[in-house]
Protein backbone atom coordinates (compact mmCIF):
# COMPACT_ATOMS: atom_id res chain seq x y z
CA UNK A 1 0.00 0.00 0.00
CA UNK A 2 1.46 2.90 -0.89
CA UNK A 3 0.49 6.82 -1.49
CA UNK A 4 2.02 9.55 -4.21
CA UNK A 5 2.63 12.78 -3.63
CA UNK A 6 2.79 14.75 -6.21
CA UNK A 7 3.35 18.91 -5.32
CA UNK A 8 2.79 21.65 -7.54
CA UNK A 9 5.36 20.19 -10.51
CA UNK A 10 6.68 21.58 -13.74
CA UNK A 11 8.38 20.42 -16.48
CA UNK A 12 9.92 22.33 -19.33
CA UNK A 13 11.41 21.12 -22.36
CA UNK A 14 13.63 24.15 -24.14
CA UNK A 15 10.92 26.70 -24.64
CA UNK A 16 7.70 24.92 -23.86
CA UNK A 17 6.39 24.15 -20.33
CA UNK A 18 5.49 19.88 -20.58
CA UNK A 19 3.91 20.23 -17.08
CA UNK A 20 2.52 23.35 -15.35
CA UNK A 21 2.37 22.84 -11.86
CA UNK A 22 0.70 19.85 -10.89
CA UNK A 23 -0.47 18.67 -7.58
CA UNK A 24 -2.53 15.81 -6.82
CA UNK A 25 -2.16 12.82 -4.75
CA UNK A 26 -2.86 9.32 -5.76
CA UNK A 27 -4.13 7.56 -3.17
CA UNK A 28 -3.53 3.32 -2.09
CA UNK A 29 -5.05 0.95 -3.87
CA UNK A 30 -7.61 3.11 -6.28
CA UNK A 31 -7.41 2.83 -10.02
CA UNK A 32 -7.09 5.80 -11.95
CA UNK A 33 -7.26 7.23 -15.57
CA UNK A 34 -4.65 9.63 -16.62
CA UNK A 35 -6.03 11.08 -19.74
CA UNK A 36 -5.40 13.72 -22.19
CA UNK A 37 -4.63 14.12 -25.50
CA UNK A 38 -1.61 13.49 -27.65
CA UNK A 39 0.92 15.72 -26.11
CA UNK A 40 -0.75 16.93 -22.82
CA UNK A 41 2.08 15.45 -20.42
CA UNK A 42 0.99 12.24 -19.40
CA UNK A 43 3.92 10.15 -19.95
CA UNK A 44 6.34 12.67 -18.72
CA UNK A 45 4.31 13.04 -15.32
CA UNK A 46 5.17 8.92 -15.42
CA UNK A 47 8.10 9.39 -16.43
CA UNK A 48 9.48 12.08 -13.86
CA UNK A 49 7.30 9.80 -11.09
CA UNK A 50 9.89 6.99 -12.14
CA UNK A 51 12.77 9.25 -11.61
CA UNK A 52 13.66 8.94 -16.18
CA UNK A 53 13.09 12.50 -15.73
CA UNK A 54 13.69 15.55 -13.30
CA UNK A 55 10.93 17.89 -12.65
CA UNK A 56 12.31 21.82 -12.94
CA UNK A 57 10.29 22.23 -10.26
CA UNK A 58 8.14 20.42 -7.83
CA UNK A 59 8.63 17.06 -5.98
CA UNK A 60 6.91 13.85 -5.59
CA UNK A 61 6.64 11.83 -2.96
CA UNK A 62 6.25 8.11 -2.47
CA UNK A 63 5.42 7.14 0.98
CA UNK A 64 6.90 10.11 2.46
CA UNK A 65 10.38 9.95 0.32
CA UNK A 66 11.45 11.45 -3.09
CA UNK A 67 11.51 9.29 -5.88
CA UNK A 68 14.22 10.90 -7.01
CA UNK A 69 17.60 8.84 -7.22
CA UNK A 70 15.85 6.32 -4.60
CA UNK A 71 15.75 2.77 -4.86
CA UNK A 72 13.91 2.08 -1.82
CA UNK A 73 11.57 4.51 -3.63
CA UNK A 74 11.54 2.81 -7.30
CA UNK A 75 11.07 -0.27 -6.18
CA UNK A 76 7.57 -0.10 -5.07
CA UNK A 77 6.65 1.62 -8.67
CA UNK A 78 6.58 -0.54 -11.73
CA UNK A 79 6.35 1.57 -14.61
CA UNK A 80 4.60 -0.45 -18.16
CA UNK A 81 6.18 2.08 -20.86
CA UNK A 82 6.01 1.95 -24.60
CA UNK A 83 9.61 2.58 -24.84
CA UNK A 84 11.94 -0.40 -25.04
CA UNK A 85 14.55 -0.44 -22.75
CA UNK A 86 15.81 -4.10 -22.99
CA UNK A 87 19.27 -4.88 -24.20
CA UNK A 88 19.62 -5.70 -27.90
CA UNK A 89 19.70 -9.56 -27.47
CA UNK A 90 17.41 -9.88 -24.82
CA UNK A 91 15.00 -12.62 -24.72
CA UNK A 92 11.42 -13.07 -23.48
CA UNK A 93 12.85 -15.00 -20.27
CA UNK A 94 15.48 -13.18 -20.14
CA UNK A 95 13.55 -10.19 -19.63
CA UNK A 96 11.40 -11.56 -16.78
CA UNK A 97 14.19 -12.68 -15.04
CA UNK A 98 15.88 -9.76 -15.39
CA UNK A 99 12.56 -7.79 -13.89
CA UNK A 100 12.75 -10.49 -10.89
CA UNK A 101 16.28 -8.88 -9.64
CA UNK A 102 14.69 -5.17 -9.15
CA UNK A 103 11.32 -6.49 -7.81
CA UNK A 104 11.53 -8.49 -4.79
CA UNK A 105 7.79 -9.62 -4.89
CA UNK A 106 7.93 -10.33 -8.17
CA UNK A 107 5.77 -13.25 -9.23
CA UNK A 108 7.63 -15.56 -11.82
CA UNK A 109 4.79 -18.22 -12.15
CA UNK A 110 2.47 -15.84 -12.51
CA UNK A 111 4.61 -14.06 -15.63
CA UNK A 112 4.85 -17.70 -17.00
CA UNK A 113 1.48 -18.29 -16.63
CA UNK A 114 0.06 -14.75 -17.98
CA UNK A 115 2.43 -15.23 -20.78
CA UNK A 116 0.79 -18.76 -21.50
CA UNK A 117 -2.45 -17.32 -21.49
CA UNK A 118 -1.94 -14.00 -24.26
CA UNK A 119 0.59 -16.59 -26.45
CA UNK A 120 3.53 -15.07 -26.17
CA UNK A 121 6.77 -16.51 -26.56
CA UNK A 122 9.22 -16.26 -23.77
CA UNK A 123 11.98 -17.54 -26.20
CA UNK A 124 11.46 -14.99 -28.55
CA UNK A 125 13.92 -11.75 -28.45
CA UNK A 126 12.57 -8.88 -27.65
CA UNK A 127 13.41 -7.34 -30.21
CA UNK A 128 11.68 -9.14 -32.42
CA UNK A 129 8.32 -8.54 -30.82
CA UNK A 130 5.36 -7.30 -32.75
CA UNK A 131 4.18 -4.00 -31.15
CA UNK A 132 1.44 -5.78 -29.75
CA UNK A 133 3.27 -8.38 -28.33
CA UNK A 134 5.67 -5.89 -26.60
CA UNK A 135 2.96 -4.15 -25.15
CA UNK A 136 1.74 -7.76 -23.95
CA UNK A 137 5.44 -8.48 -22.62
CA UNK A 138 5.58 -5.21 -20.62
CA UNK A 139 2.42 -5.56 -19.55
CA UNK A 140 2.99 -8.48 -18.07
CA UNK A 141 5.88 -7.96 -16.00
CA UNK A 142 3.76 -4.89 -14.52
CA UNK A 143 1.00 -7.36 -13.85
CA UNK A 144 3.67 -9.72 -12.04
CA UNK A 145 5.88 -6.86 -10.28
CA UNK A 146 4.25 -7.50 -7.22
CA UNK A 147 4.93 -3.67 -6.84
CA UNK A 148 2.00 -1.34 -4.90
CA UNK A 149 2.02 0.95 -7.50
CA UNK A 150 1.74 0.38 -11.42
CA UNK A 151 2.03 2.72 -13.63
CA UNK A 152 0.50 1.70 -17.67
CA UNK A 153 1.19 4.06 -20.46
CA UNK A 154 -0.71 2.96 -23.16
CA UNK A 155 -0.62 -0.83 -21.92
CA UNK A 156 -2.83 -1.81 -25.15
CA UNK A 157 -1.14 -0.11 -28.01
CA UNK A 158 -1.18 -2.35 -30.83
CA UNK A 159 -3.49 -5.18 -29.04
CA UNK A 160 -6.29 -6.95 -30.62
CA UNK A 161 -9.63 -6.56 -29.43
CA UNK A 162 -9.00 -10.37 -27.92
CA UNK A 163 -6.40 -9.81 -26.14
CA UNK A 164 -7.73 -6.01 -24.39
CA UNK A 165 -10.11 -7.96 -23.09
CA UNK A 166 -8.17 -10.74 -21.90
CA UNK A 167 -6.15 -7.55 -20.12
CA UNK A 168 -8.89 -5.99 -18.34
CA UNK A 169 -9.67 -9.28 -17.22
CA UNK A 170 -6.56 -9.95 -15.66
CA UNK A 171 -6.37 -6.65 -14.68
CA UNK A 172 -9.36 -6.67 -12.56
CA UNK A 173 -8.56 -10.24 -11.05
CA UNK A 174 -5.05 -9.26 -10.20
CA UNK A 175 -5.74 -6.08 -8.24
CA UNK A 176 -8.93 -7.70 -6.74
CA UNK A 177 -6.79 -10.43 -5.30
CA UNK A 178 -4.29 -7.89 -4.08
CA UNK A 179 -5.35 -4.88 -4.01
CA UNK A 180 -2.71 -1.59 -5.38
CA UNK A 181 -2.57 1.84 -6.89
CA UNK A 182 -3.10 1.60 -10.37
CA UNK A 183 -2.48 4.36 -12.81
CA UNK A 184 -3.16 3.71 -17.00
CA UNK A 185 -3.24 6.41 -19.66
CA UNK A 186 -5.04 5.22 -22.70
CA UNK A 187 -7.12 6.57 -25.46
CA UNK A 188 -9.41 4.25 -25.68
CA UNK A 189 -11.52 5.41 -22.75
CA UNK A 190 -14.99 3.66 -22.99
CA UNK A 191 -13.43 0.00 -23.30
CA UNK A 192 -12.34 1.03 -19.69
CA UNK A 193 -13.99 3.91 -18.15
CA UNK A 194 -16.07 1.66 -15.71
CA UNK A 195 -13.05 -0.24 -14.20
CA UNK A 196 -11.79 2.85 -12.97
CA UNK A 197 -12.45 4.71 -9.91
CA UNK A 198 -10.98 8.49 -10.48
CA UNK A 199 -10.06 9.99 -13.42
CA UNK A 200 -7.53 12.98 -14.07
CA UNK A 201 -7.14 15.10 -16.98
CA UNK A 202 -4.36 16.96 -18.31
CA UNK A 203 -4.92 19.30 -21.11
CA UNK A 204 -1.70 20.89 -22.80
CA UNK A 205 0.59 20.02 -18.90
CA UNK A 206 -2.31 21.28 -16.76
CA UNK A 207 -4.42 19.51 -14.72
CA UNK A 208 -8.26 19.69 -15.47
CA UNK A 209 -9.87 17.71 -13.19
CA UNK A 210 -8.77 14.91 -10.64
CA UNK A 211 -12.02 13.18 -9.24
CA UNK A 212 -14.07 10.14 -8.90
CA UNK A 213 -15.56 8.75 -11.69
CA UNK A 214 -18.92 8.60 -10.78
CA UNK A 215 -19.11 12.36 -9.79
CA UNK A 216 -17.88 13.17 -13.16
CA UNK A 217 -20.33 10.96 -14.71
CA UNK A 218 -23.02 12.76 -12.99
CA UNK A 219 -21.68 16.42 -13.80
CA UNK A 220 -22.08 15.78 -17.70
CA UNK A 221 -25.14 15.62 -19.24
CA UNK A 222 -26.21 17.21 -22.89
CA UNK A 223 -29.55 19.09 -23.23
CA UNK A 224 -31.54 19.28 -26.39
CA UNK A 225 -34.99 20.89 -27.70
CA UNK A 226 -35.46 23.88 -29.68
CA UNK A 227 -32.59 26.11 -29.02
CA UNK A 228 -34.23 29.04 -27.94
CA UNK A 229 -35.32 26.62 -25.29
CA UNK A 230 -32.00 25.37 -24.95
CA UNK A 231 -30.27 28.66 -24.58
CA UNK A 232 -32.77 29.96 -22.09
CA UNK A 233 -32.03 26.79 -19.60
CA UNK A 234 -28.31 27.25 -20.30
CA UNK A 235 -27.61 30.41 -19.58
CA UNK A 236 -25.52 30.95 -16.90
CA UNK A 237 -24.13 27.14 -16.98
CA UNK A 238 -20.51 25.60 -17.71
CA UNK A 239 -20.99 24.96 -21.50
CA UNK A 240 -18.62 22.74 -22.81
CA UNK A 241 -20.00 21.58 -26.35
CA UNK A 242 -22.58 23.12 -28.91
CA UNK A 243 -24.51 21.51 -31.97
CA UNK A 244 -26.93 23.03 -33.86
CA UNK A 245 -29.17 21.32 -36.56
CA UNK A 246 -32.11 23.49 -37.81
CA UNK A 247 -33.79 24.82 -34.80
CA UNK A 248 -32.80 21.57 -32.89
CA UNK A 249 -29.99 22.61 -30.45
CA UNK A 250 -27.89 19.98 -28.70
CA UNK A 251 -25.44 21.57 -25.69
CA UNK A 252 -23.27 19.39 -23.17
CA UNK A 253 -23.18 21.25 -19.85
CA UNK A 254 -20.24 20.23 -16.76
CA UNK A 255 -21.64 21.46 -13.39
CA UNK A 256 -23.23 19.64 -11.05
CA UNK A 257 -26.82 19.59 -11.96
CA UNK A 258 -29.55 21.57 -9.53
CA UNK A 259 -32.03 18.96 -9.69
CA UNK A 260 -34.67 21.42 -9.04
CA UNK A 261 -34.54 21.84 -12.84
CA UNK A 262 -37.26 19.46 -13.30
CA UNK A 263 -39.73 21.78 -13.83
CA UNK A 264 -38.21 24.28 -15.91
CA UNK A 265 -37.11 21.43 -18.21
CA UNK A 266 -40.51 20.58 -18.68
CA UNK A 267 -41.82 23.95 -19.80
CA UNK A 268 -39.43 24.07 -22.06
CA UNK A 269 -39.70 21.06 -23.14
CA UNK A 270 -36.50 19.80 -23.23
CA UNK A 271 -34.52 16.73 -23.13
CA UNK A 272 -32.12 15.70 -20.69
CA UNK A 273 -29.14 13.33 -21.83
CA UNK A 274 -26.40 10.99 -19.81
CA UNK A 275 -23.06 11.94 -21.95
CA UNK A 276 -20.75 8.64 -22.17
CA UNK A 277 -17.41 9.15 -20.45
CA UNK A 278 -15.25 9.29 -23.62
CA UNK A 279 -17.15 11.65 -25.12
CA UNK A 280 -16.98 14.09 -22.03
CA UNK A 281 -13.43 13.77 -21.98
CA UNK A 282 -13.10 14.98 -25.78
CA UNK A 283 -15.12 18.07 -25.32
CA UNK A 284 -13.17 18.61 -22.15
CA UNK A 285 -9.80 18.56 -23.75
CA UNK A 286 -10.87 20.03 -26.88
CA UNK A 287 -8.38 23.25 -27.61
CA UNK B 1 -26.95 -10.30 -15.89
CA UNK B 2 -26.85 -7.29 -18.01
CA UNK B 3 -25.73 -4.05 -17.61
CA UNK B 4 -26.42 -1.36 -19.01
CA UNK B 5 -23.10 1.49 -19.02
CA UNK B 6 -24.83 4.18 -20.62
CA UNK B 7 -25.08 5.90 -17.38
CA UNK B 8 -28.18 6.77 -16.81
CA UNK B 9 -27.95 5.36 -13.37
CA UNK B 10 -24.88 4.52 -11.39
CA UNK B 11 -23.34 0.99 -12.26
CA UNK B 12 -23.59 -0.30 -8.47
CA UNK B 13 -27.36 0.26 -8.13
CA UNK B 14 -27.81 -1.35 -11.40
CA UNK B 15 -25.89 -4.51 -10.51
CA UNK B 16 -27.89 -4.69 -6.72
CA UNK B 17 -30.97 -4.21 -8.66
CA UNK B 18 -30.13 -7.45 -10.99
CA UNK B 19 -28.84 -9.00 -8.16
CA UNK B 20 -32.87 -8.68 -6.93
CA UNK B 21 -34.13 -9.31 -9.77
CA UNK B 22 -32.22 -12.93 -10.42
CA UNK B 23 -33.06 -13.26 -6.34
CA UNK B 24 -36.60 -12.92 -7.56
CA UNK B 25 -36.85 -15.02 -10.82
CA UNK B 26 -35.28 -17.67 -8.13
CA UNK B 27 -32.12 -17.81 -10.46
CA UNK B 28 -30.57 -17.38 -6.93
CA UNK B 29 -32.58 -19.02 -4.38
CA UNK B 30 -32.49 -18.41 -0.69
CA UNK B 31 -29.55 -19.84 1.46
CA UNK B 32 -27.73 -20.40 -1.83
CA UNK B 33 -24.60 -18.52 -2.73
CA UNK B 34 -24.25 -15.73 -5.29
CA UNK B 35 -20.94 -14.99 -7.52
CA UNK B 36 -18.02 -12.90 -5.77
CA UNK B 37 -17.71 -9.50 -6.28
CA UNK B 38 -14.49 -10.60 -7.76
CA UNK B 39 -16.32 -12.82 -10.34
CA UNK B 40 -18.73 -10.33 -11.28
CA UNK B 41 -16.16 -7.31 -11.39
CA UNK B 42 -14.57 -9.49 -13.81
CA UNK B 43 -17.39 -10.91 -15.80
CA UNK B 44 -18.94 -6.92 -16.85
CA UNK B 45 -15.18 -5.39 -16.37
CA UNK B 46 -16.39 -3.80 -13.34
CA UNK B 47 -13.85 -1.81 -10.83
CA UNK B 48 -14.55 -4.34 -7.95
CA UNK B 49 -15.06 -1.62 -5.62
CA UNK B 50 -18.35 -0.90 -7.66
CA UNK B 51 -19.67 -4.23 -7.43
CA UNK B 52 -18.88 -4.05 -3.44
CA UNK B 53 -20.84 -1.36 -3.16
CA UNK B 54 -23.70 -2.67 -4.83
CA UNK B 55 -23.60 -5.38 -2.86
CA UNK B 56 -23.68 -3.87 0.75
CA UNK B 57 -26.58 -2.25 -0.63
CA UNK B 58 -28.41 -5.34 -0.70
CA UNK B 59 -26.88 -6.72 2.46
CA UNK B 60 -28.01 -3.19 4.42
CA UNK B 61 -31.05 -3.99 3.37
CA UNK B 62 -30.98 -7.57 4.78
CA UNK B 63 -31.38 -9.34 1.45
CA UNK B 64 -28.05 -10.59 1.17
CA UNK B 65 -25.59 -12.00 3.94
CA UNK B 66 -21.47 -12.77 4.05
CA UNK B 67 -19.55 -15.80 5.32
CA UNK B 68 -16.62 -15.02 6.50
CA UNK B 69 -14.11 -16.51 4.41
CA UNK B 70 -16.61 -18.22 1.97
CA UNK B 71 -18.68 -15.98 -0.06
CA UNK B 72 -22.22 -14.16 0.04
CA UNK B 73 -25.74 -15.78 0.53
CA UNK B 74 -29.09 -15.22 -0.28
CA UNK B 75 -30.91 -14.39 3.13
CA UNK B 76 -34.25 -16.30 3.66
CA UNK B 77 -37.23 -14.19 3.77
CA UNK B 78 -35.36 -12.33 0.69
CA UNK B 79 -37.92 -12.52 -2.03
CA UNK B 80 -40.79 -11.41 0.08
CA UNK B 81 -38.79 -8.13 0.98
CA UNK B 82 -38.04 -7.50 -2.44
CA UNK B 83 -41.77 -8.27 -3.55
CA UNK B 84 -42.73 -5.83 -0.95
CA UNK B 85 -39.98 -3.25 -1.96
CA UNK B 86 -41.10 -3.12 -5.84
CA UNK B 87 -44.96 -2.59 -4.47
CA UNK B 88 -44.06 0.22 -3.02
CA UNK B 89 -42.34 1.50 -6.15
CA UNK B 90 -45.14 0.65 -8.72
CA UNK B 91 -46.83 3.24 -8.12
CA UNK B 92 -44.33 5.70 -8.76
CA UNK B 93 -42.31 3.51 -11.19
CA UNK B 94 -45.72 2.87 -13.77
CA UNK B 95 -48.29 4.20 -13.03
CA UNK B 96 -47.41 8.13 -12.53
CA UNK B 97 -45.35 7.58 -15.96
CA UNK B 98 -48.82 5.58 -17.45
CA UNK B 99 -51.08 8.92 -16.61
CA UNK B 100 -48.69 11.19 -17.51
CA UNK B 101 -48.48 9.36 -21.24
CA UNK B 102 -52.00 8.94 -21.06
CA UNK B 103 -52.74 12.96 -20.78
CA UNK B 104 -50.27 13.52 -23.57
CA UNK B 105 -51.81 11.49 -25.86
CA UNK B 106 -55.72 12.69 -24.76
CA UNK B 107 -56.67 9.13 -23.13
CA UNK B 108 -59.46 9.36 -20.72
CA UNK B 109 -59.30 7.81 -17.34
CA UNK B 110 -62.29 5.69 -18.30
CA UNK B 111 -59.98 4.44 -21.57
CA UNK B 112 -57.11 3.74 -19.17
CA UNK B 113 -59.47 1.33 -17.05
CA UNK B 114 -60.56 -0.11 -20.03
CA UNK B 115 -57.34 -0.72 -21.29
CA UNK B 116 -56.03 -2.52 -18.01
CA UNK B 117 -59.46 -4.77 -17.70
CA UNK B 118 -58.71 -5.99 -21.27
CA UNK B 119 -54.91 -6.06 -20.70
CA UNK B 120 -55.70 -8.23 -17.52
CA UNK B 121 -58.26 -10.37 -19.40
CA UNK B 122 -56.06 -11.49 -21.94
CA UNK B 123 -53.56 -12.39 -19.62
CA UNK B 124 -56.84 -14.22 -18.00
CA UNK B 125 -57.30 -16.29 -20.90
CA UNK B 126 -53.92 -16.82 -21.70
CA UNK B 127 -53.86 -18.88 -18.19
Amino acid sequence: MSIIEIKNVSKNFNNTNALKNISLTLEPNKIYGLLGRNGAGKTTLLNIITNKLFANSGEILIDGETVVENDNAQVKIFHVAQKNIYTVNMKVKEGIKWTQEFYPNFNKNYAYELAAKFKLHTDKKIKDLSTGYYSIFTLILGLASGASVILFDEPILGLDANNRELFYRELITNYSEQPKTIVISTHLIDEIADVLEEIIIIKKGELVLAQPVDKVMLMGYTVSGDCTNVEKYTLGKNIIREETMGRLKTTTIFENRDRNDKEQIKELDLEITPVKLQDLIISLTNS
Amino acid sequence: MHLNMSGDKPIFLQFAEELEENILKGIFEEETQIPSTTEVAVKFKINPATANRGVNLLVDEDIIYKKRGIGMFVKIGAREKITAKRKNAFYENYILSLVEEAKNLNITQGEIIAMIERCCQNEHNRD
